[in-house]
């Protein structure tokens, strides 16, 4: 198993405050990795360090074992990791198609847009995604969206960009049940094709449910990793978690 | 039928700020027309105002692309100014003026990255700032030229002047080159990676920066554009004038903003029109010239520019409220 990324002894602080501490974590291809944590653990700042959003004080990042400087989201895009972000990285005075396309847009020389292109995958994305009303299509602006669809648009964002590694951030936040069971489907369906996710949830039902192995962050630090063969029940999960939390 | 809906909906959030400006400008028209039609059928009104508008859309066309970025600037109106000075002063020293013009834009363009620099890396207030540069170069300009103006007849012998603001068949050719720079700047503004990713820049900036858009450069890049177009339409006002005078420009500053607001672009970031600045720029350089070419006093001027920007505010309203 290929390791898609990795982060050695990661390090990030904020002023004083050490958000991370030598945080290190990876992900190989095909697995579902559960991130939990309390509030304040640093599961968003480790996200957003891996993703390229913060770069790290310290530490290495390592994409398919290869160390890389300089990292930053669009290297981290260009490297197939897509996230859907808990804020969901959207502009909702926009369009679904320029959402959708935001940053990787399918360009001409010179820079140009290829806006047919774009409405045509962008059409057929909402189809997938399962949007039925005749109300919305590609040129419809994010705004106008519920905060189900708006999940819709981030996650047809990686869906498009064919990414090798999603990483959702808190997904199921706000969402109602059959939106929450529209989010596991699409994890599923990205496992099936050999690709990874790693998920990071407050909800330690519906990271056990979908994840593969966990990892427990507490404090900026990795306290625990566990397969999920070597629990039987969320609440042994929620247990352990309990146990470690603290205890270090 | 919902389909349809649905297309007409994504017209109007598209283009209704566009159309609204269109709108306004036909109003003003009739207006014009019905209160004073012998001065409206003279051509020499209109002649004036397309004498006056080339200039304004340089001018007004990339402070859209800043706008709909987030950020507003002010200094333009000096940054006019020191590049026609530039422009004039080497024309003086027997530098080819096509020379001078490559000189005088880049001298536009460099101050706007400056400008854009020191609002970006320092985290400034882009109002506050460019407020302060605006005084700060208009200082220099004074000191440099000891406020002098330079006049530069010489221009008129070489091949740039009638290609750029020459007569063509009773048209001024800057015209044309305003209409070039306006085709351009829309399907740069709406067609092509620069100005989409300027428009989710000033949308959301923290998603836009998420998704992998260098937010600094693009802001950087929309300060130079607006220093490129004001250098342009100083050198231009410059040739046909054939006068560099170290306050020009300044008559300009709210003109320009008054246009893009106008216009239909809104304050706040992430939208922007192209053709409603340009149905902006007409309205305002209707309203400076129609005023006076109909007989009323010049004090009637600003009275009007000052009720048909609220005027025109009132009406965009009715595309909303900024969605997030």
């Amino acid at each position: 198993m290929e390791n898609i990324i990795e982060l050695d002894n990661v390090t990030k602080r904020f002023g004083g405050i050490t958000a991370l501490n030598k945080a290190s974590l990876k992900v190989t291809s095909g697995e579902v990795v559960g991130l939990i944590g309390d509030n304040g653990a640093g599961k968003s700042t480790l996200i957003k360090t891996l993703v390229g959003v913060y770069s790290p004080d310290e530490g290495d990042i390592l994409i398919r074992g290869k160390k890389v400087s300089a990292w930053n989201a669009l290297k981290a895009r260009e490297s197939g990791i897509e996230t859907v972000f808990q804020d969901r990285a959207l502009t909702p005075q926009q369009s679904i198609v320029k959402n959708i396309f935001m940053g990787k847009e399918l360009r001409y020389p010179f820079g140009f847009i290829k806006e047919k292109e774009q409405i045509f995958e962008a059409n057929r994305l909402i189809r997938e995604i399962g949007f039925t009303s005749k109300l919305i299509n590609a040129e419809s602006p994010v705004g106008n969206l519920s905060g189900g669809e708006r999940q819709g648009v981030a996650i047809a964002r990686a869906i498009y960009n064919k990414a090798e590694l999603i990483v959702l951030d808190e997904p199921t936040n706000n969402l109602s049940l059959n939106e929450t069971q529209k989010v596991f489907d699409f994890v599923l369906n990205v496992k099936k094709s050999n690709r990874s996710v790693l998920f990071i949830g407050h909800n330690i039902y519906h990271v056990y449910d979908i994840s593969d192995r966990f990892v427990i962050l507490d404090r900026g630090e990795v306290v625990h990793q566990l397969n999920k063969n070597d629990i039987s029940t969320p609440e042994e999960l929620m247990k352990i978690m309990r146990d470690t939390i603290g205890a270090h | 039928m919902s389909n349809n809906n649905s297309y007409l909906s994504n017209y109007f959030h598209r283009n209704g700020r566009a159309l609204g400006s269109i709108g306004y400008f036909v109003l003003l028209m009739v207006i014009f027309l019905i209160g004073a039609p012998e001065a409206w059928i003279r051509p020499n009104l209109h002649q004036s105002v397309f004498v006056m508008m080339p200039t304004l859309i340089f001018l007004t066309i990339p402070l859209v692309f800043l706008v709909a970025s987030g950020e507003i600037d002010l200094s333009f109106a000096s940054t006019y100014a020191v590049a026609a000075y530039v422009f004039a002063l080497l024309v003086k020293n027997g530098v080819d003026p096509a020379i001078c013009l490559v000189l005088g834009i880049f001298t536009g363009a460099a101050i706007g990255a400056l400008v854009g620099t020191l609002i970006v890396v320092f985290r400034l207030s882009s109002l506050v700032a460019s407020l302060g540069v605006l005084f700060l170069l208009r200082g220099v300009i004074l000191l440099l030229s000891n406020s002098r103006s330079i006049t530069i007849m010489e221009v008129e012998n070489h091949w740039i002047y009638p290609l750029l603001v020459g007569n063509f068949y009773g048209f001024p050719m800057q015209i044309f080159w305003a209409a070039i720079f306006v085709i351009f700047c829309y399907y740069f503004f709406n067609k092509h990676v620069f100005g989409i990713h300027i428009q989710h820049v000033g949308d959301n900036s923290v998603s836009a920066e998420q998704m992998g858009i260098n937010v600094n450069a693009v802001k950087i890049k929309a300060f130079m554009f607006v220093g490129i177009g004001s250098a342009i339409g100083g050198i231009f006002t410059t040739m046909i004038t054939y006068t560099f005078f170290p306050t020009q420009g300044f008559g300009y500053l709210l003109l320009a903003l008054a246009a893009v607001f106008v216009g239909g672009t809104p304050y706040w970031g992430g939208l922007g029109t192209i053709i409603g600045a340009v149905f902006g720029v007409g309205i305002i350089a209707y309203m400076e010239i129609g005023i006076i070419a109909i007989g009323w006093s010049g004090e009637w001027r600003q009275f009007f520019n000052g009720l048909i920007i609220l005027l025109a505010l009132l009406g965009h309203r009715l595309h909303g409220e900024r969605v997030r």
